[in-house]
């Protein structure tokens, strides 16, 4: 199909009044900026990136973070699920070995050594998928900067500071083990 | 497991006769009689006759090197019998073939019954159902009644991945659970012996371990206490678990319920690479997997082979796998007399300097000390070496104490292979003294120490010192490898593929599950260009050939090849 060029009308083809239109809003924007304090990024989401940074919506799939129970403890049991469906390899456990012991009641087991490589992550969710605990989510951080690479692999330590707490509905060991101790009073000798 | 490739002579069997049933439908041939876990012949099951058939039947309790107890019931499967009439003849259907009458509820005969698989031998023209719907119910209702009072604590369990509870409830469970009461709760993480952690929670008591530990050690200590939903495995009251071989009830247990207090919460068993090879730590030799992740070895496992250690292991041997991982292992080429800096330009500067020492030798004044932990391949290598410059060799002999299991009291794991290549003579050990004494005198110039600190063996430091060459390789250091000349690290024998020879003259070899340390070489490979620098003879530059080339030109192990040792090895005459 061809689409015939209109031809210009005189007013358009003097071409100077189109320029002093231009001008005009651009003298608008600044009168606006400079004596209102009004921006189109005021206007829409109260600020520029990154002064202002981008509100995410729900479900949004950012940086995966370990979380803590309301109890303040680690919900971790380093099944190593997440290290084994990572698809880029991002994320590395070491297991606490036959002496190390869990700081925490309830289950006997827990990470001694949580790494995320944040340069790796592709920010699939597999891990919040399979964990068999509820103990990773990704949350709402999207972006991650640091001076060095080496700060960008995050530790057990700062993946739960910024993981924060998730309210847990569930309590599985501790009800486990609460069911387990009022078991202890039934009446046979042990 | 195959175990064709053996020249044992054999009289053949007297023959089975075969009787013919009917598995899944499909007519199938089967012996009469089956070897059971001692060997001897009982009448086949229907367990056997299906895994004859090819179909996998599941089970926890039934082990086949253990007697069978019967008690898990998850081999349940749907069978029938050819009716048979008052005249004891076969009820015939009306297209001529014979009537089946499937096992049914006396009381109810709508209702399926099905017997175990493992404990119910078959009868002529009998048929086995192992895929109909009233199997697959039976199965769905003891996985159920197993996982009742389960704890379903998969995620901080060591067997997970490995767990047949985990495996059976995919292939042939419910979806869901029906069960909404309370579940009981038994102990966790109770202190079975030194190297055993017991969950009774775990536990569906198949008493898997308390047979072998009874029938099979000898050492009855296991027994199942308490009653009804109750019932756990302990040890007799007031001892605890501890015989040589409790980590095969690890092993067999088919769930999470006995574990190993070494590999406990170390590495979850899917990351492991598992590798064929050989335990190392006495003369039988036993077969093992070796279970490794990220140049890391996390664990031994016994490999079945009937010829020599069915399928355990002692724990001994087990758990002799640490040094592998040891921070000091021997990574760089030292050495005294070595004048180069750069790692890179090591080893050929070594051996260099070490053919030229072994060219130059006069006959007579050269010596080996090599070690009965080294491999085949090795020894032949080092034999070479050790003709042309004719000199006096010897291995170091490691006696401890044997049982009438597994544990041989030679504590070398190729002491035979040593023996039959030349390297030691009958009697292992007679000629350190006379390579004592000739540094003494001062007739032996060059020693060459492989694998073993001859210092502990009567060659002192002292002597060490008046040597004019010092070539040692070994992967440890210790008080010989400090006072080397020439310091060659070598490999352990997970890090390089070769075989041995056991005490009954069993050839087996063994692959490589990680890479050598740092700088370090296979010993078989830098033997191999000494050999070439020393005698100019070329020979093999893969194992496969070096193996070939020797059975021609040892006597023992004419005939057998590599290819031909297999995953179990071959049976040579000593």
């Amino acid at each position: 199909m061809i689409v015939p060029r209109k031809n210009l009308t005189f007013w358009e083809r003097l071409y100077l009044p189109a320029i002093a239109s231009g001008f005009k809003v651009t003298a608008r924007h600044f009168r606006n900026t400079v004596f209102k304090g009004n921006t189109v990024a005021n206007d829409l989401s109260g600020g520029f990136y990154p002064e202002k940074k981008w509100v995410v919506a729900e479900g949004y799939r950012g940086a995966p973070y370990l979380v803590k129970d309301p109890e303040g403890n680690t919900k971790c049991v380093s099944c190593q699920l997440c290290e084994f469906v990572c698809p880029p390899k991002a994320i590395k456990i070491t297991p606490p070995g036959p002496a190390g012991t869990a700081d925490r009641p309830n289950a006997e087991k827990m990470p001694k050594e949580f790494e995320i490589n944040m340069l790796r992550c592709i920010f699939c969710g597999y891990c919040q998928e399979v964990c068999p605990e509820e103990a990773i989510f990704l949350q709402k951080d999207y972006s991650l900067n640091a001076e060095s690479r080496q700060e960008l692999i995050y530790n057990k330590e700062k993946l739960l500071e910024l993981g924060g707490v998730h309210q847990d509905k569930i309590w599985k060991w501790k009800h486990k083990a609460e069911e387990a101790k009022e078991q202890t009073t039934f009446p046979v000798a042990k | 497991m195959s175990t064709q490739a053996t020249t044992e002579q054999k009289p053949a069997p007297p023959p089975i006769e075969k009787i013919k049933i009917k598995v899944d439908g499909r007519d199938i041939e089967v012996p009469k009689a089956m070897p059971d876990w001692q060997g001897k012949l009982q009448p086949t099951t229907m367990l056997q006759a299906c895994q004859i058939a090819g179909i996998d039947v599941p089970h926890y309790c039934y082990h086949p090197k253990l007697p069978i107890a019967g008690n898990c019931r998850m081999c349940l499967v749907e069978f029938g019998t050819p009716a048979m009439g008052p005249d004891r003849k076969p009820v015939l259907n009306p297209d001529g073939t014979s009537k089946i009458l499937r096992s049914v509820l006396p009381y109810e005969p709508s209702t399926p019954r099905g017997a175990i698989a493992c404990a119910t031998p078959i009868s002529p023209g009998m048929e086995i159902y192992p895929n109909s719907p009233a199997t697959k119910v039976m199965r769905e209702a003891v996985l159920e009644s197993l996982l009742i009072n389960h704890p379903l604590d998969c995620p901080i369990c060591d067997q997970a991945g490995e767990c047949k509870l985990q495996e059976y409830s995919v292939d042939y469970g419910k979806a869901g659970s029906r069960f909404i009461e309370p579940k009981v709760h038994k102990p966790k993480a109770v202190d079975l012996g030194p190297r055993i952690v017991l969950d009774d929670e775990r536990c569906i008591l198949c008493t898997r371990c308390i047979r072998f530990t009874k029938d099979v050690v000898g050492d009855d200590k296991l027994g199942v206490v308490n009653r009804g939903s109750y019932n756990s495995i302990a040890a007799y009251p007031g001892t605890t678990f501890d015989n040589n071989y409790t980590l095969n009830t690890v092993d067999i247990c088919p769930v999470g319920a006995l574990t190993s207090k070494d590999f406990r919460f170390k590495m979850r068993v899917w990351f492991l690479k598992e590798t064929k090879s050989l335990c190392t730590s006495c003369g039988t030799g036993c077969n093992t997997i070796v279970g490794s992740r990220e140049e890391v070895m996390y664990r031994y496992e016994p490999r079945e082979n009937d010829a020599v250690n069915s399928t355990w292991m002692c724990d001994s041997g087990r758990l002799n796998y640490k040094w592998v991982n040891r921070e000091d292992r021997l990574s760089k080429v030292q050495g005294s007399k070595l004048k180069v800096q750069s790692q890179e330009k090591a080893w050929s500067v070594a051996i260099r300097d070490i053919s030229e020492i072994l060219r130059k030798a006069a006959a007579g004044s050269v010596a080996f000390v090599a070690s009965a932990r080294q491999t085949n391949e090795e020894l032949y290598l080092l034999k070479k070496l050790a003709t042309k410059s004719n000199a006096i060799t010897d291995s170091v002999p490691r006696i401890g104490e044997g049982d009438r299991l597994l544990l041989n009291a030679d504590r070398n794991p190729n002491s035979t292979g040593s023996r039959l290549i030349g390297i030691s003579g009958e009697k292992m050990g007679s000629n350190l003294s006379k390579i004592a004494e000739g540094i003494r005198s001062g007739s032996i110039k060059t020693l060459i120490v492989f694998g073993e600190d001859v210092t502990k063996h009567g060659i002192g430091a002292d002597l060490l010192a008046k040597l004019e060459n010092l070539i040692v390789s070994d992967i440890l250091p210790n008080a010989t490898t400090a006072a080397a000349h020439y310091l060659l690290p070598g490999c352990a024998h997970v890090e390089k593929r070769g075989s041995f020879v056991n005490v009954k003259g069993r050839v087996q070899r063994f692959m490589q599950a990680l890479q050598p340390k740092g700088n370090a070489r296979a010993e078989w490979e830098f033997l191999h260009e000494l050999v070439f620098n020393v005698t100019g003879q070329n020979g093999y530059v893969t194992i496969e050939g070096l193996f070939n080339q020797m059975s021609k030109e040892v006597p023992a192990f004419n005939g057998v090849s590599w290819a031909g040792l297999g995953d179990a090895g071959v049976t040579i005459q000593i």
